[in-house]
């Protein structure tokens, strides 16, 4: 029976056997854990690893853990990490070359080792981030084949949120706190102590097939998991309203591209940089800001020479860097750059929106600044424009 | 040694010694007012020496070697600021003989700690320090290479990075530009993984306006960064006083934050006095 069920139900003490179960098929295990104060993304040994009991609290800025006084292992939601750094390497080796005898180059391609990788606790928003990564490394003319290679060997254990941070706008940009599709597996925790659960439904092959060896690991304990009960599927479906209800929504975002366009020429753009420090971690913590800069380096010899890929940003003025400058020297260009990319130009280009509501960009600004409420401010200029005319 | 590497390694010769028909360049490395920790970050390359001897004659590097070669030398490295008559002297002297002059560490591109004595009266320390002030002949001012002569490159740092150091000279010896990012030390810290010390726990940070090159050392390390490598490209230093003012410091420790290693970088310089003005109306 169970193996034809839907989603299953997995007493929360046995969670560790899923884990289990993904480390057999050979998966690299990344997921949250406490470090320095804040959830971050690594790699992870077992379930001890995993935040229990750890909450978070974020606004523009400022992020702080605190203890939930619960047994939850999933009662934070997104932190400064995110996926994109281990299927899109902040710093890698492109290729490298050697100067022979007779002084010919002799390039090589950079060995770029690429393990199965299982990546535990993907919010939806994350899982709208890789999708949008697949779609502008991977669905274009020019495929990253190295982002290729890894992202098809990563599976995906999605978790729900149900304690979304003040920060967090994924209904705002047609998500939701709960994984729809491209998972593998998706849980969602349910309860504390000793009704606490998870409930777990696959979302893919791999998915269905890790579930499967987790029923055979766990047959002799046939209660620990179980076809989903309907109480259990309803509280499931409240723990998504309730959590969609906690989420503040930011209307202007379904008029981005119009308040934009209409907003290129005004001074508000000052106003922000005033403020902005053009210290560009709202690119770096952004999941799907995807620039990149190369760098060729030579060793002191000569007779060697790599090149690199590292993380770039359209805060730089290298970013901008063409012949005879810099084209973007002010702030307030930069930073009109950045917004007016992820929430306008990026549909011409990708058909789709480059912000996924995670609110990475406004915890992890030191300044402060926030997309939402900078694109409240154009919106009311332009409609008070409007109005004007 | 089998014979085919005996071929190899003659043919090796035969082409370095076509290669080394033109000389090895020249390296000097010149002191002035400093500590001595930049010159020593390149001895600190202790894999990397034997190359750079190999790849350059060390013509001038009293503190490697008392052998000197004289100059005019290809490439000299200059480390600490400006402070005698007499060293404003020298360095017009050393430019004069130097190809290519670059600057190593904060004393050398922006004044050092040293610089703090453009903020205060200098015979007040001389008096306070030496048992004779009249011997000593020093300048009001400590001021950087480039306020006397042109520089041809500026590595910052307090001190300097040593693979920084390894890529200027490599850059060099190769006529290419050396790959040292202007930017903040914010994108080091991402690049590394850390969690922001000041979002995540209210740490005063100066990476935001701060030239990366350290990799971000001291917020690794859960610590804010204090500004060793000078400002970055395009500083917003008001931006940043009024993000330390939110979370909840003074105007001194703001002056304090802006006026040490770097204290003379015109950037952190004016923020500085910004904080110490705002000090005196707010007690005045
Ligand atoms: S934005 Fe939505 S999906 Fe992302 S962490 Fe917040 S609640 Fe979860
Ligand atoms: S722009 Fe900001 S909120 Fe949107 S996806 Fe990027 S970091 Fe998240
Ligand atoms: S918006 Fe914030 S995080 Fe982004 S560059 Fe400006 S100050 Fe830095
Ligand atoms: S810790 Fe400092 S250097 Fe790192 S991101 Fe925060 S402000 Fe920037």
């Amino acid at each position: 029976m169970l193996q034809h069920a839907e989603s299953v139900t997995l007493q929360a003490g046995l969670f560790a056997q899923l884990l289990d179960v993904l480390k057999n098929d050979g998966y690299r295990l990344i997921g949250p854990r406490v470090r320095n104060g804040a959830v971050v993304y690594d790699d992870i040994a077992n379930v001890n690893d995993l935040p229990r009991g750890i909450s978070d609290e974020q606004s523009p800025g400022r992020y702080r853990i605190a203890s939930s006084g619960s047994d939850r292992m999933f009662d934070y939601v997104v932190g400064p990490t995110s996926w994109k750094r281990f299927l899109y390497p902040p710093r890698r080796k492109l290729w490298e070359a050697t100067r022979d005898d007779r002084g010919a180059w002799q390039p090589e391609p950079a060995a770029d080792e690429c393990q199965a990788t299982a990546f535990i606790g993907v919010r939806a928003c994350e899982i709208s981030a890789i999708r949008i990564l697949d779609r502008v490394l991977n669905e274009s003319a020019y495929p990253d084949s190295a982002y290729a290679k890894r992202r098809r060997a990563t599976f995906i254990l999605a978790v729900g949120c149900a304690v979304p941070a003040a920060t967090c706008f994924c209904t705002s940009v047609g998500g939701g706190p709960s994984p729809e599709a491209d998972f593998d597996i998706a849980l969602t925790e349910l309860g504390t102590g000793d009704s606490h659960r998870f409930v777990l439904r696959a979302g893919s092959e791999t998915g269905r097939g890790a579930l499967r060896r987790l029923t055979d690991h766990l047959s002799l304990k046939p209660t620990a998991l179980q076809a989903t009960s309907e109480a259990d599927q309803r509280a499931v479906d409240e723990q998504v309203r309730r959590s969609v209800g906690q989420i503040t929504a930011v209307p202007a975002m379904g008029r981005a591209r119009e308040i934009l366009g209409a907003s290129l020429r005004s001074d508000h753009w000052e106003t922000v940089a005033d403020r902005c420090l053009s210290c560009a971690n709202c690119t770096m913590a952004c999941p799907t800001c995807f620039c990149v800069d190369v760098e060729d380096v030579t060793d002191l010899t000569g007779t060697h020479a790599e090149r690199w890929q590292q993380w770039d940003s359209c805060f730089t003025l290298s970013h901008s860097y063409l012949h005879g400058g810099s084209v973007r020297k002010t702030t307030a260009s930069r930073y009109r750059q950045w917004l007016t990319h992820k929430l306008d130009t990026w549909h011409d280009q990708f058909g789709t929106s480059g912000c996924v509501g995670c609110g990475r960009c406004i915890t992890w600004c030191p300044a402060g600044i926030d997309i939402r409420d900078e694109l409240a401010t154009l919106d009311s200029e332009v409609s008070e424009e409007a109005k004007a005319t | 040694m089998n014979p085919n590497s005996q071929q190899s390694e003659a043919r090796r010769k035969k082409t370095q010694r076509g290669k080394t028909r033109r000389k090895k360049p020249k390296l000097a490395v010149f002191k002035f007012a400093s500590c001595d920790g930049c010159q020593l970050s390149l001895l600190d390359c202790e894999d990397e020496l034997l190359a750079v001897a190999d790849a350059v004659e060390i013509a001038y590097f009293p503190e490697a070697t008392r052998a000197t070669v004289k100059g005019p030398y290809d490439l000299t490295l200059v480390e600490g600021s400006i402070t005698t008559p007499h060293d404003a002297e020298r360095i017009h002297e050393i430019r004069r003989k130097s190809r290519v002059l670059i600057t190593i560490g904060a004393c050398a591109t922006s004044g050092g700690i040293q610089a703090l004595r453009n903020f205060a009266n200098v015979n007040a320390f001389i008096g306070a320090v030496y048992a004779n002030p009249a011997y000593i002949e020093t300048l009001r001012t400590s001021t950087a290479i480039a306020d006397h002569v042109p520089v041809d490159f500026q590595l910052n740092g307090c001190p300097i990075d040593k693979y920084q150091l390894l890529e200027v000279i490599s850059a060099f010896l190769h006529g290419r530009k050396p790959n040292v990012s202007p930017h903040s030390v914010c994108m080091e810290c991402k690049l590394s993984g850390t969690a922001c010390v000041m979002v995540s726990k209210g740490t005063l940070c100066m990476g935001p306006v701060t030239h990366a090159g350290c990799g971000a050392l001291c917020p690794r390390f859960n610590r804010g960064c204090f500004g060793c490598f000078g400002p970055k490209e395009t500083p917003n230093t008001a931006s940043a006083a009024a993000t330390f003012r939110e979370l909840g410091a003074t105007d001194a420790e703001i002056e304090r934050l802006f006026r040490s290693i770097q204290a003379a970088a015109p950037a952190f310089h004016e923020e500085s006095l910004i904080a110490e003005r705002a000090q005196n109306t707010n007690h005045g």
